[in-house]
């Protein structure tokens, strides 16, 4: 018999339903396969294994008493730790927020509990969401379960490691310029970056607010475009809420791509790009060819710039985001009564943030700041409009435009984070559709040195519907989701 | 030869506008890390953006506001648990004057 933790989402939810288990069962098979190998993975912060039991146990009952339950019913689910959850602690992986316990919930928690999601732990992140390969946490690296000397990719590593080494059924992460794509492709499982605005930020700490967004993590397409339909929908209490109603996901889920026109922009395949990933991604196409949709080769020019532009946008929103991190409402604060303000909330900045936020807050200081403000952060806005214009342009000739998710396979713990710049080149690839609030997912599409590849589809706004189509068809018609790697 | 885009000297005054406190040895690191970024950065140089309108953000939506009513917030004790220093039914916030 197959173990409950090897289990999507949707064989998770059918079984609990018809009496084959129970939610009891499934999340404590979960919590035994993480004994047996977070201890390797790290991929967890904070784990809430009696609470999560509890609350499976009251499913079980509503279920043995026949009553409804939800769309999640029973399923194990992990959060990246820079989403609020009452009661649970929520560091951002930082020092800073070490001890924070929000006093509510995000939109998305209260939407996942609705739906009767079982939450059993908080995931590891680059601190603040701020890298590419979970090494900036202040507690430490993730290990990528295809090879634990390897990144998991960032930022929402732990969120990508927990489902690749089931230990979780589904995750949440958030992705500010690929931090769900990219650790979605480097640990060879399925990660959706919504449209912006599709999905309430209410109750995440913000990094860079006109680009971030929460998106769904799974084992395979279906289960994404499930956790989407739950999450997905206005909330009044984001501003930034688009006004879309909730809809079903899971009926685009569908085994057809015939008439399907897709874009291969030849800057997704540009200089620093690994062959093998070059070639497994354009074999890839081919098949979705094969699959009965064409493509054509195109040129999205201001991708070139796209790297440069929104490094100075999330590092300017950063800059005024994080002021609000003083050591008084919440966060870390130097144990001393004497002194001025300016002092203590300078100290506090500098112990409680690492290197990479403080780099990142104080370039975008910079970028905002008299003198510099039309050169950098102006004239970057001024890019993402042409960066919007050339994708609008080029979606009226194309359904999805296609390219690899990552430029280069997972690389060594170690080996990049001396060297920002070498390792903000990794999201090459991914930055643009941030910029253009476009939705973009990357799914797994094949191996290089038994390292995963991963396969980015963007769509137009609003058009995740196409997206989960094209995926789906290429997941169904491949043998790429029933690989797993064997941990050790 | 790299092109110095900023200097010891205006890494620190930035970080202290920025309100982060830099150790020296951080200063130098940084200021090396800054040049090679800000020399990255001038990719965008090469764009012509005369006469094209920024984008903050990508919605169609400005000014978004509800109806002036009140509803349910935090509780005294809800709004100060994560405070590090407080007082009675106040956050103790360092000297400013």
């Amino acid at each position: 018999m197959q173990n409950l933790h090897e289990l999507t989402a949707q064989e998770t939810i059918k079984k609990i339903r018809n009496k084959e288990t129970t939610a009891e069962e499934s999340v404590q098979s979960v919590f035994d396969r993480i004994n047996k190998f977070e201890g390797k993975v790290k991929a967890y912060v904070t784990l809430v294994e009696e609470t999560a039991l509890k609350k499976a146990k009251l499913i079980d009952r509503k279920i043995s008493e026949g009553k409804t339950v939800g769309r999640l019913a029973g399923v194990p689910i992990a959060i990246k730790d820079a989403i609020c959850t009452q009661g649970i602690p929520t560091t951002c992986s930082s020092r800073m927020l070490e001890n924070f316990v929000p006093p509510y919930n995000a939109e998305v928690i209260e939407r996942i509990n609705q739906e009767d999601g079982i939450i059993i732990g908080k995931t590891n992140m680059d601190e603040f969401a701020m890298g590419s390969s979970t090494e900036t946490s202040y507690f430490g690296p993730t290990h990528n379960p295809w090879n634990l000397s390897r990144v998991p990719g960032g930022s929402s590593g732990g969120s990508a490691a927990c489902i690749s080494s089931s230990e979780a059924i589904l995750s949440l992460g958030t992705d500010t310029g690929g931090s769900i794509r990219c650790p979605a492709s480097y640990c060879s499982i399925v990660g959706l970056k919504p449209t912006y605005g599709l999905v309430s930020r209410y109750g995440l700490i913000a990094y860079a607010n006109s680009l971030e967004q929460i998106g769904p993590m799974a084992k395979n397409v279906y289960d994404c475009a499930l956790f989407l339909s739950v999450i997905a929908g206005h909330d009044s209490k984001d501003s930034t809420s688009v006004n879309e109603a909730q809809k079903d996901y899971t009926k685009f889920v569908k085994d057809t791509v015939e008439g399907i026109k897709i874009g291969v922009p030849k800057e997704f395949f540009g200089e620093g790009t690994n062959q093998a990933i070059e070639k497994q991604v354009w074999k890839s196409i081919h098949k979705l060819e094969e699959l009965g949709a064409s493509y054509e080769e195109t040129s999205l020019p201001t991708l070139e710039q796209s790297l440069a532009t929104y490094y100075i946008i999330a590092m300017s929103e950063a800059s005024s985001n994080l002021a609000r991190f003083d050591g008084i409402r919440y966060g870390y604060r130097v144990d001393k009564d004497q002194g001025d303000w300016t002092t203590i909330y300078s100290q506090d900045r500098r112990i409680g943030f690492g290197a990479e936020v403080r780099r990142r807050i104080i370039l975008g200081t910079y970028a905002l700041s008299t003198g510099y403000y039309s050169k950098y952060y102006l004239k970057a806005l001024k890019i993402r409009t042409l960066i919007r214009n050339n994708f609008e342009k080029a979606f009226k000739k194309f359904d999805v435009i296609i390219g690899p998710t990552m430029p280069f396979p997972p690389f060594k713990i170690g080996e990049k984070i001396e060297d920002p710049l070498a390792l903000y080149m990794s999201d090459v690839d991914t930055v643009s559709a941030n910029l253009a609030g476009l939705p973009a997912i990357s799914i797994p599409c094949g191996f290089t040195n038994g390292l995963p590849i991963g396969m980015q589809i963007l769509a137009p706004l609003l058009r995740e519907d196409l997206i989960l189509q094209v995926a789906y068809t290429f997941e169904h018609n491949t043998d790429f989701k029933n690989q797993k790697p064997s941990i050790e | 030869m790299k092109r110095i885009h900023v200097s010891k000297k205006d890494v620190e005054h930035v970080a202290t506008l920025a309100h982060i406190e830099l150790t020296e040895q951080e200063k130098t690191l940084f200021t090396e890390q800054f040049n090679d970024i800000l020399e990255y950065f001038k990719k965008i140089d090469a764009i012509d953006t005369n006469g094209i309108e920024p984008t903050y953000h990508v919605l169609d939506l400005s000014n978004v506001s509800r109806t002036d009513e009140t509803k349910p917030s935090l509780s005294t004790e809800e709004a100060l648990m994560n405070a590090p220093k407080k007082e009675k039914k106040f956050l103790k916030a360092p000297r400013i004057v």
